[in-house]
């Protein structure tokens, strides 16, 4: 962000001025880490994120100005450090009442790293749970035995990447084609909604970590609780790029994006961990042996 | 021009040099070239920079003789015999077995692809091909833990030989990591030093997993 305030301050002084943004990137990690070591750093975003968005805009649009075929282009979705992805999660899994997570914590730098890596380890998350519940349930019988359930992994993989990369493709088209017709005072890009969809699944991870607890009143409640928070956060941000429209289109849309992730977390539910098994009621057993002693 | 007409090359000073452009380095090649000595040297040459590497594996210390001069010999030679010996898992039917030979190469050779451009894409300043090296080669601490592993099944496959599987596997996965960490971690800014070494992490990660959960038939 220390960059985006060197170019606004010689955007202010000279408005007409051509910008060419140079990528080095060894060079430009150095300078940020030498940067931000200041202090109210954080306050510093604050206010440039509540400031007018022209400026972020202006600037954003500045950022990719590498050509889609070379590999500066794609450096610029990878510009992020440690702390910034932690920050990013940390908004995803508490999320702030009335405060937009795109607006906060992505605010026009949008990356890459957040949502391809999340959904990885949701993958392997899912898969190893899952593999593990069973293991776990069906332990104590004598003719079970452990498979690794290898494919299942390519089936979580497909799963996952397509709803991380396909629903905020459709959401994207569909938004945009609203804002054709009604005027929106916030959009978003393509990669800030691929970004905020990424980093809601991160609370999956431990939901299906804690999902190997083989008793199904405990899933259930895990899942309504991962599934309000991330549906939180991706209903507060959805709600303002859709609140201008038509009251129906807007609702449908923010209840088609909650019923997507709902989907998409009771099919892992049910496809990856099976049911718990019920224990049989010991009374029914006394009873037959009360019926053939009375009858002999 | 006309100043310029009594200008000539005097026919009798020799125009001579040499048309080849000098190499920089002096490497021992230009001395004798490598294609008369016998083949055995030119294998050797070769075994011996991948024994080589393979000492630097077990014992990771902070040196860069593994990033300068890489090779993918090792890192295939690992990847195949892992993959070889994580066959013959036991599977009812087919779509529960253990992973299958293309799944575990693709896996490692395409985790590693991931990884270094990860890496790369964030800012670190090593080569592709020397990431990619440095991962194959630290897969060799899982290989021998898979050799172990299966040598122990053949003992006997209750609680115990789990027990003993999981501390081998463990102690091999936490040297895998630290093992590649050493290597890559210097060529990263220092402030994304922790996003790089989490995918090497679930890399080794995924490869313990189908290690530890092989069960033969």
């Amino acid at each position: 962000f220390a960059e985006f305030d060197d170019a606004a301050n010689l955007l202010a002084a000279n408005p007409d001025a051509t910008t060419i943004s140079i990528d080095e990137p060894v060079e430009i990690p150095k300078n940020q880490h030498s940067r931000l070591q200041e202090p109210g750093r954080e306050e510093d975003d604050e206010l440039l994120g509540t400031d007018d968005s022209d400026k972020t805009e202006l600037l954003a649009g500045q950022k990719k100005s590498a050509p889609f075929w070379t590999f500066d282009y794609y450096q610029t979705f990878f510009d992020v450090d440690t702390y910034q992805v932690l920050d990013r999660i940390k908004g995803s899994v508490f999320p702030v009442p009335g405060k937009n997570f795109v607006r906060l914590y992505i605010r026009s730098n949008p990356d890459l790293y957040g949502p391809f890596w999340i959904c990885a380890t949701l993958v392997f998350t899912i898969a190893v749970s899952g593999n593990l519940s069973n293991f776990f349930i069906h332990l104590g019988k004598p003719t079970y035995h452990y498979v690794p359930e290898f494919r299942k992994v390519s089936i979580a993989a497909t799963t996952i990447y397509a709803y991380a990369w396909l629903v905020p493709l459709a959401l994207w088209g569909f938004l945009m084609w609203r804002n054709s017709k009604v005027m929106n005072i916030v959009s978003y890009s393509f990669l800030e909604i691929v970004c905020v969809y990424g980093y809601s699944l991160f609370i999956y991870i431990p939901t299906a970590i804690l999902w190997i607890i083989p008793q199904e009143v405990v899933r259930w409640v895990l899942m309504i609780f991962s599934l309000c928070l991330s549906g939180s956060v991706l209903v507060m941000t959805f709600w303002p790029a859709v609140r201008d429209d038509n009251r129906r289109v807007a609702l449908v849309t923010v209840g088609t994006i909650v019923l997507l992730h709902a989907l998409l977390s009771v099919g892992c539910l049910a496809y990856f961990f099976d049911a718990p098994e019920v224990e049989v009621p010991a009374p029914i057993i006394p009873t037959q042996n009360a019926t053939v002693i009375t009858k002999s | 021009f006309p100043d310029l007409t009594d200008v000539s090359i005097s026919e009798d000073i020799p125009v001579e040099g040499e048309i080849t452009v000098p190499v920089g380095s002096h490497s021992p090649d230009e001395e004798f070239s490598t294609l008369d000595e016998p083949v055995r040297d030119t294998i050797m040459r070769d075994l011996k920079a991948v024994g080589k590497k393979f000492v630097h594996v077990m014992y990771p210390k902070k040196s860069s003789a593994l990033l300068r001069d890489w090779d993918l010999w090792g890192p295939l030679v690992l990847c195949v015999s892992l993959a070889l010996m994580l066959q013959g898992g036991s599977a009812d039917s087919k779509d529960d077995g253990g992973p299958q030979f293309a799944e575990v190469f693709v896996i490692i050779w395409f985790g590693a692809v991931v990884i270094t451009l990860n890496s790369k894409l964030l800012g670190g300043t090593i080569s592709f091909f020397q990431s990619l090296c440095v991962l194959g080669y630290c897969v060799m601490p899982l290989t021998v833990a898979m050799l172990v592993c299966r040598l122990v099944l053949l003992a006997g496959s209750g609680t115990i030989s789990f027990i003993i599987r999981l501390i081998v596997v463990l102690a091999m996965f936490g040297w895998s990591t630290l093992a590649s960490t050493a290597f890559l971690a210097d060529s990263q800014p220092p402030n994304r030093k922790a996003l790089v070494v989490y995918p090497i992490f679930l890399f080794y990660f995924v490869i313990s997993w189908m290690i530890l959960t092989f069960t033969p038939q």
